[in-house]
């Protein structure tokens, strides 16, 4: 009765987490009533909906069915058609259905991840039913496996999960050929060796890991990815590249068929503020010897100078002009130099950019092709982004302005995209560049093709890419190469980093790894770990290199007091945490922690550190 | 366990569940559901939904009541740790012993308000963390009325859509049905809302339950609200002890205002695909009626979505503009706001942690409001917001409004609207002449708004008011009606 009843919330949920954000009555009640024909798609009644939307989505490349596009209509906003394409093709294993890990794994396939596999060799116990909401009563005792699997796969059928009922410390001795069929990784509450040798196994084959436990108030999480790369970040805030202080000749030929003394009231008014900068930066560069104004008090004049062109009445008082207004208020971002963001030229540094070979992925190849674009056709810029923001203006100017850039944008991505067709053929790729296909550029080798369309994505993107690389695991655990000078440093200048919780957290692997047990496991031992712990402390500060003063005894009262219980409320919040860095892996959007974070559920904080 | 749930929503009465065959329950006079023993909490939430309602017979209020199922051993095990061993970051008054645990399950009482997203989230969150008594109130129709958003957007002289009415309606009701022993129940509220007015209306209540005897506080009187919001890949939660830290009017500058297209954009120099959605919604459907004479625009019947995407396009193709497609149709007519499913339980978890430190002091709560965002990396920023000294919700001093006697009744109502301390929705106004109640204006009762839009024109003068004259202002931001001090010059002075 009861897995039952848990089954059918879950499939509550499950549809109605898709739905949550049509808060309409309608839309409420009638994911409500799904929840009885679940069988059904939500929206398969819908008949006028599923022809408009494959109609309107042809456009966007999938042929996606509607009811996917309207089940996943919140995140697609997000993340987009192509964003959802890699999730639904990912296949993710997780390692110990803990309570942090199923709740990963929730917000994973509620927005319909390809795929999961989970290794648990633990049967259920009580303990695990008081925190894991993927359990049941009735599940005391069977496998921790099957029954997290069966609960997860009811939040969402497009979703299919199966299980291996092994201890995954047992998997890696035996069956280490099995980790390399997924895309990712999640480990939860490994210990140091299996860990560390899982992550070496993954290395191997480029297969991204994400470490994770939750410990008390505390969580952990470690992203073990070799060469992680990004097109798409999703900047919050970003420069507009518009080019006013290097006009390529559209702009100019654009601009120079103004004329503001030569308009009517109505025309200069609607004059986009673009040109009203360009024209006034023209006379002040012929006032003053070709300079463009640099300093805060050349900046004010030009402005002085806009204002002053401004229409005046027939009593001489200034008319209402909301485009001259805008040009003032946009003098000083719009005349920021262009230039190469510095991320990016930290990237045309990168040593994967020397060897560019048959191999390489598409990312690395087009930025080559950009790289030799900024230093040949660009003049030291990157490909012209090609939008500009909104502003006030008649449609018809607004509309031409748009087409100047845009032009410009596609003869920029045309040059760079010739240059990845020659570097294509340096490198003995013999295979025709345009395919109207959709690729996942984030994929390892081997990769079929770059479309013109990845060149124009990535030449829109070219002041926005990334790309992580994370230390390894290895590299983090041997006192040989371990960041000893980060750590020292977040120990000792801020009194209280909530990085003591990572050695808290070491050192509490060490303590289980001599008594088979966490510190503060049983009640009537928590006094005696204390000691017990601190002695661990004390050694892996040394073998460090770090002074032991540098961690109050408090943390290692309140470590011994957590006893290694995990808290639902932290793991969940681990849950969503990582559940979003997996999605940005798996798309190859959005930018993910590198490489270790902290999170103190004591203070509401988060810390990340490269470790 | 006991988790109450109560709707107001009438249409849920039309549902009934396939599955209450198996388990129906007894509904009793008191309007209490008893479900026999043995089951597990989570039996609630399913019925959450699918319950089966009888038509309500003058009774909107449905109490669930799940008896406590049995225990099995260790269930408690990883929370008992926290909760019964003393620590050295715990709160002053923790007093590590299994009686928190008790107090936890059998007398902690706690509202969630909002069973959406964040909702959903919280109620598995704190039945997990052991809270015994959840009660639920589902704001769908706050957040319908949250579709008053969209009248923000629209220009003064559209007519209402349906939705507004809906929404009018049903915050009527909600006045009616709660008043404030109801929320006197409980220990604490939560809030999982992903609507402002709602969130406001909420705080105001639990500010309006608050007791000064000589202008001092009753402590006993202040019930902590917890408050989560999400949008995208970025959330907040905060904790708001009312009459003590900062309210949610403290900080109502902290919410961004609303994006706004000009109607002259809209109507005569359209550059953005969103024009032109915008002009199909706004202009040409009140013209049009394309669905019949009373057919306000239903953002979820795709053929009203079709119509407005279909001449939009036309619409857009005359200025060439590129980029209208039916997504962003969708989005622009419903304002939708992006939202995953990790953003919801990254913030909701954070609520559920602070609803447990507060309840147990296990550990000193978030002073105050905590942001998250992870589109790049993952950031975490806390910080104390701080009281506004003449806050409007909580602050004891009086507030007054200045103009001059030839200001128009308009002028009012505008200020209330725009001014960034106020932001209402759509304030009523009625004042005491000669000691008659008289209401000066009032948009949301559509026979009211006819008699009284000639006053709109009128000079506060000419509508009997004068220096010193008290007005009360209704909105849907809160629960009671607001009083206002008019200090007003004549023009001479000024």
């Amino acid at each position: 009765m009861e897995l039952f009843l848990k089954i059918a919330f879950l499939r509550y949920i499950g549809i109605y987490l898709y739905n949550f954000f049509n808060s309409l009555s309608l839309s409420l009640s009638l994911s409500l009533s799904l929840i009885h024909t679940h069988k059904q798609h939500p929206f398969s009644e819908q008949t006028p909906r599923t022809n408009m939307e494959t109609s309107t989505n042809t456009s966007t490349g999938t042929s996606e069915v509607s009811d996917k596009s309207n089940r996943y209509d919140r995140q697609l906003r997000l993340w987009g058609d192509h964003g959802q394409v890699c999730l639904e093709a990912a296949k993710i294993c997780l390692i110990n259905a803990t309570a942090t890990g199923t709740e990963i794994l929730k917000n994973l396939v509620l927005p319909g991840i390809g795929s999961f596999t989970i290794v648990d060799g633990n049967k259920v116990t009580g303990a695990d039913v008081g925190n894991n909401f993927f359990l049941t009563k009735d599940s005391i005792g069977m496998s921790r496996a099957q029954i997290t699997t069966d609960l997860l796969m009811e939040l969402n059928e497009e979703v299919s999960g199966d299980f291996v009922e092994e201890l995954p410390e047992k998997l890696l001795e035996n069956n280490q050929e099995f980790f390399n069929r997924f895309n990712l990784i999640i480990a939860t509450n490994l210990q140091e060796k299996p860990l560390l040798q899982l992550a070496s196994l993954l290395e191997a084959s480029e297969i991204p890991l994400l470490i994770c436990r939750s410990y008390g108030f505390i969580g952990y999480a470690r992203l073990v990815v070799s060469d992680h790369t990004v097109i798409e970040s999703h900047p919050d805030n970003s420069h507009q590249d518009l080019r006013l202080d290097r006009p390529f000749p559209g702009l100019v030929e654009f601009c120079d068929s103004q004329n503001l003394e030569n308009m009517s009231k109505k025309e200069h008014s609607h004059t986009p503020w673009l040109v009203i900068i360009y024209k006034y930066l023209q006379k002040w560069k012929e006032e003053n010897g070709g300079e463009m104004p640099k300093t805060y008090k050349e900046k004010t004049l030009l402005k002085e100078m806009i204002k002053n062109g401004m229409l005046k009445n027939e009593n001489g008082i200034t008319e209402e002009e909301e485009n001259f207004e805008e040009a003032i208020r946009n003098v000083n971002t719009a005349l920021v130099k262009t230039s190469i963001p510095s991320e990016v030229k930290k990237l045309f540094e990168d040593p994967t950019l020397q060897d560019i070979n048959i191999d390489s992925k598409p990312f690395w190849i087009m930025l080559q092709a950009i790289k030799e674009f900024t230093e040949n056709e660009g003049n030291g810029a990157l490909p012209l982004r090609g939008t500009i923001p909104d502003m006030t203006a008649d449609s018809n100017r607004y509309i031409q302005l748009q087409n100047v850039y845009r032009d410009q944008a596609l003869k920029d991505a045309d040059v760079v995209l010739h240059r990845v067709q020659d570097l294509l053929q340096r490198i003995g790729k013999e295979e025709p560049i345009i395919t109207p296909k959709q690729v996942d550029l984030a994929r390892k080798p081997p990769y079929c093709s770059i479309t013109e369309q990845d060149v124009k994505l990535f030449c829109r993107n070219g002041s926005f890419l990334r790309v992580i690389h994370c230390r390894r695991l290895a590299e983090e655990y041997d006192p040989k190469t371990a960041k000893v000078q980060e750590l020292a440093m977040q120990l000792g200048d801020e009194e209280d980093s909530d990085i003591v919780f990572y050695i808290m957290l070491r050192a509490a692997d060490r303590f289980f790894e001599e008594y088979s047990r966490f510190p503060g496991w049983y009640n009537d031992q928590v006094e005696g770990d204390v000691y017990k712990l601190k002695t661990h402390v004390g050694k892996l500060l040394q073998e460090l290199s770090l002074t032991s003063t540098l961690i109050k005894d408090d943390y290692i009262h309140e470590m011994c007091r957590y006893g290694a219980s995990e808290l639902h409320s932290i793991a969940a919040f681990m849950g969503g945490m990582l559940a979003q860095e997996t999605i940005k892996i798996i798309t190859g959007q959005f930018v993910p922690f590198n490489n270790t974070l902290i999170y103190n559920g004591m203070k509401q904080s988060t810390i990340t550190v490269e470790l | 366990m006991a988790i109450n749930i109560f709707f107001f929503f009438s249409s849920f009465t039309l549902l009934a569940s396939p599955h209450t065959h198996t388990h129906v329950p007894t509904i009793n006079d008191a309007g209490s559901v008893n479900f026999s023993a043995n089951q597990s909490h989570f039996y609630l939430f399913f019925y959450l939904p699918g319950f089966f309602f009888t038509p309500n017979k003058g009774k909107d209020l449905f109490i669930i009541d799940n008896k406590m199922d049995s225990e099995w051993s260790d269930r408690w095990s990883h929370l008992k740790k926290i909760l019964e061993r003393t620590g050295p970051f715990t709160h002053s008054d923790f007093e590590p012993s299994p009686e928190t645990f008790n107090f936890l399950q059998e007398s902690f009482r706690i509202l969630v308000v909002g069973a959406g997203g964040l909702g959903c989230e919280l109620l598995k969150d704190l039945a997990l963390l052991g809270v015994g008594n959840i009660d639920v109130i589902d704001m769908d129709i706050i957040d319908v009325s949250n579709l008053n958003r969209q009248f923000l957007f629209r220009p003064k002289d559209v007519g209402k859509s349906k939705a507004e009415v809906a929404a009018e309606f049903v915050n009527t009701r909600v006045l009616n049905y709660f008043d404030e022993s109801f929320y006197r129940q409980f220990h604490m509220v939560v809030c999982g809302l992903d609507s402002i007015v709602a969130r406001r209306w909420m705080n105001r209540m639990l500010v309006n339950l608050l007791n000064y005897e000589d202008g001092i506080l009753d402590q006993a009187s202040v019930i902590p609200m917890v408050d989560g919001g999400t949008e995208g890949f970025k959330g907040n939660a905060r904790v708001i002890t009312p009459g003590i830290t900062a309210c949610i009017e403290c900080t109502l500058d902290l919410y961004p205002p609303q994006i706004n297209f000009p109607l002259c954009t809209i109507a005569h120099t359209p550059r953005l695909p969103e024009h032109c959605i915008e002009y199909v919604r706004i202009l040409m459907w009140p013209k049009e009626h394309p669905f019949g004479e009373n057919v306000a625009i239903d953002g979820d019947d795709p053929s009203h979505i079709q119509w407005i995407y279909d001449k939009a396009i036309v619409r857009a193709n005359v200025y060439s503009i590129t980029g209208v497609t039916y997504r962003l149709t969708q989005g622009v007519v419903k304002r939708i706001i992006p939202a995953v499913a990790s953003t919801n339980a990254v913030i909701a978890a954070a609520c559920a942690t602070e609803v447990l430190k507060i309840a147990t002091s296990c550990c000193a709560p978030l002073n105050n409001y905590m942001n998250f965002s992870d589109t790049d990396g993952i950031y975490t920023y806390s910080f104390e917001a701080e009281r506004k000294e003449d806050c409007l919700a909580c602050s004891q001093i009086p507030q007054t409004l200045h103009f001059t006697e030839e200001n128009k009744l308009r002028d009012i109502i505008d200020y209330l609207i725009e001014s960034a301390s106020f932001q209402m929705k759509s304030p009523a106004i009625t004042t005491l002449i000669s000691g008659k109640s008289k209401t000066l204006y009032m948009k949301t009762v559509k026979s009211i708004e006819e008699k009284t839009r000639e006053n709109l024109k009128m000079s506060l003068k000419e509508l009997g008011l004068s220096d010193g004259s008290e007005i009360y202002v209704a909105d849907q931001t809160t629960p009671t009606s607001i009083t206002f001090k008019l200090s007003l010059t004549s023009q001479m002075e000024k």
